[in-house]
């Protein structure tokens, strides 16, 4: 067995670092303007108290917290926050009159309240949970007892509320289609149609350009006339600034053309 | 080391919780507020649970998680639904329900 | 003479006296039938209705000639029912009680109400609410047989109070006249203040005796205090005057005289009526204990007896006449109820003798209106003896019948009662004379105006006979106003002796004392005068007058205008005071109350703002206050 006081003293260090580390993420959540910062403190935060929970002798706990917590429901969280809109960042005008200086008077007032009531309320040592688990031969097997034990139907119940968690998560997020699924046949119609209108090109749209080094997809295509394909780039790419001018991806070639047709003692332009 | 110590921290971080709960109006980081308070409590569960020798703290906790876990699913997914159908994840715009 | 013996204890029911209880059964359930088979019932609902009173009528009869079989002892019948209800102190049950008192009853009602129904089936051939006209007919058969044939004072007001809706319902049948929808209601109002009298007299059953069971009442009655079984005395008296029209309660049986006249002929002329008088001879035990109530009875029969005999004389409207009329001999059978023992037989005896002359000459007056296009005014008649033969005849025989030609029924039954009259005192004999002149008096008059003297038929009239199924119950009703009385006269007595307490000697049927001789003068003078007065010409119209006793008598001696100034006025104005009482005090304080929470609902209704963030700041809020108000309650 582990003599107490090394522990102690890992223990001691683990807190002083981490506990305001820990208020530090915390805040820096409440405070972020952007829900993607919000969302990464908080997971901070809890990788935080994952490593007190260790040294609380609670080895399941840590592994748990960071699996499932920081890893599935953060990560949940940061799914959700891309599709509700990453960009947008929170306006820090209040809406509602007073709210905001209410709202700190009351939180102090919590604090104060939650400081004075529960804060000292400990008055011994701590007795450790060596004993609790040695009988099983550790934690998770410890952890295993009561579950299976004593907590049984608690733990059946939890099944069913994750159950009815996940189906209530699909019934909610499905969308109800309004408009009939268009299928091949409608897609062509509706394309001949607006080149009939208008002239519109009746072909796929073109690929993205190939170059010697770069084939990647913002990278655009040329025409026959060494003029740029604007089509053959997704718009949102284009608008994000990831366009590629085609002249600097020519350079390397022509750069290698000319390196060549110098070791050749050739025209240099005869090549191009 | 003083067990107090924990329990003060879960305190600060769990009025840190309501304190965002509070003052944000996204519904996503209210949503993390959230999860920030049963952190916090899950912290005070632990720590008693260190200090009683006892491991029923510990299982309560687990419990918590599950709970959370189920509940963020349902939330987030109420999030999304609303956001779909008005463009907006404030919370301040789904007020409709009053006098 | 005031005998104990006269607590007969009812003996068990076997037999066919178990099924006592279908006389009430079958008018009832048709009743409902009736009233929720719609039209599908148009066709034949009349035709069942009659069958079903017919069908109580042949149950009656056969109950009545097995009481005859048997012994004194034995012939009150106890049917035990069910219980109502009880209490730790009391307890309600629904027996009935058949004996030789309600018997006769049982046959008077579904007897004289079968006659009427058939009687109604001519008469209502017209409306097109006949079939619900029936289903109250029934209705009312029923609760009068479960009045006479109740074991107890609670089940008999049941039956008193249904006779009281039957007869609501059937005085406003025809509801779209104004006059009738009055009535009805003016009929209920002031029966309630009888029905007031009847609850409080059974209360003090209650407190001082513990039951309400008519055996039992009457043997401890002689055990209460003399104060308390006067009070107790007066006060079925009240109830009784409300149900039979005595002064002061008669105002309303005048006006009742808008329901079909099928309706006033059962229930204010043979039946409902007498009810009152039912209930003080049910009740002879309390009146044998105190004296004092007796007389009051007497005094109020008396009275009432000139009242009703002055109103007829006056009145040109032949069913008021009649109706003034009822109230008359009512007032001769209160006034032989109050008499105690010796009346009391005497006061059933002209009671279904009264039933049978007045539900006759009331058919007959319906016939009339029949055959005048429902004129009812007398100063159009005339000279219809020939035009109406049958109606003429029959309604000729209930005139004998009332006014007491000899050998008629009302020759006996009203006789013993001025005899008994005399015997009590001779003032109340000497009234009572009175009354039987006037009573010849003004039915003459009526008589003379409708069947004599000259035409007087208002244009288009055309005078005819009615039907035959009007016409034959008129002859049965006129044979039985003739012979019912001779029938009766020597048997009544002994077949009522342990029900009313009496036992008189036997009465024979020619030997006419003095007072015989008496009445037959004055009635002789009432005639003379009414046939000289009205035997020439009748003016067609009313009369201008300044006899104040005229006057009095067509005002229906001031009851109405007595009632508005003594009750209506001070009641409005009372209700009106507390009306504006309420509206400005009580709705005041209640709409202000209301006004200042409205107010500070809407301003607190500001904080329901929609916000969840703001809710959660009046969680946080809340919890604080909590935690304080806890640490403050730990403190002190």
């Amino acid at each position: 067995m582990t003599p107490l006081i090394p522990m102690a003293t890992a223990s001691v260090v683990a807190f002083w670092v981490l506990a305001p580390l820990a208020v530090l993420l915390a805040l820096g959540m409440v405070l972020a303007r952007k829900p993607v910062h919000s969302a990464l403190s908080l997971a901070g935060m809890m990788i935080c108290l994952a490593i007190l929970y260790a040294t609380l002798q609670a080895p399941l706990l840590f592994v748990v917290q960071i699996i499932v917590y920081t890893g599935a429901i953060m990560m949940l969280f940061l799914f959700v926050v891309m599709l509700v809109g990453v960009g947008s960042s929170d306006s820090t005008i209040e809406t509602i009159k007073g709210h905001r200086v209410a709202a700190v008077i009351a939180v102090l007032g919590l604090l104060g309240l939650l400081a004075f009531t529960v804060g000292g309320t400990i008055q011994r040592a701590p007795v450790g949970l060596d004993g609790a688990t040695a009988p099983f031969g550790g934690n998770v097997q410890a952890l295993a007892d009561l579950f299976f034990g004593r907590y049984v139907f608690l733990f059946l119940a939890t099944s069913g509320l994750l159950i009815i968690g996940a189906v209530g998560a699909m019934v909610l997020a499905h969308g109800e289609r309004i408009v009939p699924k268009l299928g091949q046949r409608e897609t062509a119609a509706r394309r001949l149609q607006a080149y009939a209108n208008d002239g519109s090109h009746l072909g796929p749209l073109p690929a993205s350009g190939v170059f010697a080094r770069h084939n990647a997809i913002q990278t655009p295509a040329l025409l026959p006339d060494g003029s740029v394909s604007e089509l053959s780039v997704s718009k949102t790419l284009a608008e994000r600034g990831a366009f590629v001018d085609a002249d600097e991806l020519r350079a390397p070639t022509r750069e290698a053309f000319r390196a060549i047709s110098e070791a050749r003692g050739h025209d240099a332009g005869e090549l191009e | 080391m003083n067990p107090n110590y924990y329990l003060v921290l879960s305190v600060i971080l769990f009025t840190i919780g309501v304190l965002g709960f509070l003052l944000r109006r996204n519904a996503i980081v209210a949503f993390m507020s959230i999860e920030l308070m049963l952190n916090a409590t899950n912290l005070a569960m632990v720590n008693f649970s260190h200090v009683h020798g006892n491991l029923d703290g510990q299982v309560g906790t687990l419990m918590v998680m599950v709970v959370a876990a189920a509940e963020v699913v349902v939330g987030l997914a109420i999030i999304v639904t609303i956001f779909r159908t008005r463009r907006s994840a404030s919370v301040d715009d789904a007020n409709l329900l009053k006098y | 003479m005031y005998l104990l013996e006269t607590v007969v204890n009812p003996v068990a029911a076997t037999g066919l006296f178990q099924w006592a209880w279908l006389m009430i059964a079958i008018p009832l359930v048709v009743s409902g039938l009736l009233m929720v088979s719609g039209k599908i019932a148009d066709a034949w609902g009349h035709l069942l209705a009659t069958l079903a009173v017919i069908a109580s009528f042949v149950i009656g009869l056969v109950l009545f000639l097995d009481l005859l079989g048997r012994t004194e002892a034995d012939r009150a019948v106890r049917v035990s029912m069910w219980e109502l209800f009880s209490t730790p102190t009391f307890t309600f049950r629904t027996d009935l009680l058949v004996d030789q008192l309600s018997i006769l009853f049982v046959l008077l009602i579904t007897g004289v109400g079968a006659l009427i129904h058939v009687y109604s089936i001519g008469y209502m051939a017209h409306d097109e609410r006949r079939r619900r006209f029936f289903a109250y007919l029934n209705l009312f058969i029923a609760a009068m047989l479960t009045l006479v044939l109740a074991d107890n004072y609670l089940l008999l007001f049941f039956g008193w109070e249904g006779v009281g809706l039957a007869s609501y319902l059937l005085i406003g049948f025809w509801q779209h006249r104004k006059s009738a929808a009055v009535a009805a209601k003016k009929a209920f109002v002031v029966n309630r203040v009888g029905d007031m009298g009847m609850a409080m007299a059974m209360f003090i059953m209650l407190t001082q005796l513990g039951t309400v069971n008519f055996a039992e009442v009457n043997e401890r009655v002689s055990g209460m205090s003399s104060g308390m079984v006067t009070l107790l005395g007066l006060l079925i008296l009240v109830g009784a005057c409300g149900k039979s029209a005595q002064v002061p309660l008669q105002s309303w049986l005048l006006d009742a005289m808008e329901g079909p006249t099928p309706v006033s002929a059962l229930i204010h002329a043979a039946t409902m009526v007498t009810a009152g008088v039912y209930l003080v001879v049910r009740s002879h035990a309390v009146y044998a204990q105190t004296p004092t109530a007796a007389l009051v009875v007497a005094i109020v029969g008396t009275v009432t007896l000139l009242f009703g005999a002055w109103i007829g004389t006056s009145k040109d409207d032949i069913k008021k006449v009649l109706a003034g009329s009822t109230m008359s001999q009512i007032g001769y059978m209160m006034l032989a109820a109050g008499l105690g023992p010796i009346g009391t037989a005497f006061a059933i005896f002209h009671l279904i003798t009264h039933g049978f002359f007045k539900a006759n000459m009331f058919l007959g007056a319906g016939s009339v209106m029949h055959g005048m296009d429902d004129d009812v005014d007398m100063r159009h008649y005339g000279a219809l003896a020939k035009a109406m033969p049958i109606t003429f005849a029959t309604f000729a025989m209930g005139y004998l019948a009332i006014i007491g030609f000899p050998g008629t029924a009302g020759f006996f039954s009203k006789d013993h009662i001025i005899e008994a009259a005399f015997d009590k005192g001779l003032w109340f004999g000497l009234l009572a004379l009175l009354g039987a002149g006037v009573t010849a008096y003004y039915m003459t008059r009526l008589m003379m105006m409708t069947f004599f003297s000259n035409k007087r038929w208002r244009e288009g009239v055309h005078p005819h006979e009615s039907p035959l199924v009007m016409t034959i119950p008129l002859m049965v009703l006129a044979v039985m106003s003739i012979i019912a009385g001779a029938l009766m006269n020597n048997w009544i007595g002994g077949w009522l002796a342990t029900s009313t307490g009496f036992h008189p000697h036997e009465m024979s049927l020619f030997k006419v004392t003095p007072i015989g001789w008496l009445t037959m003068a004055v009635v002789a003078v009432g005639v003379v005068i009414g046939w000289w007065l009205h035997k020439s010409d009748v003016s067609d119209t009313v009369p201008a007058t300044r006899n104040p006793l005229v006057i009095a008598g067509r005002n229906d001696l001031y009851g109405d205008a007595f009632n508005e100034a003594v009750f209506m006025r001070p009641g409005q104005g009372l209700v009106s005071g507390l009306d504006s009482f309420d509206r400005t005090v009580v709705d005041g304080a209640v709409m202000g109350s209301a006004g200042v929470f409205g107010g500070l609902s809407t301003g607190l209704r500001r904080l329901q703002n929609g916000y969840a963030r703001s809710y959660a700041l009046t969680m946080v809020a809340g919890v604080l206050l909590v935690a304080v108000v806890l640490y403050l309650g730990r403190l002190a």
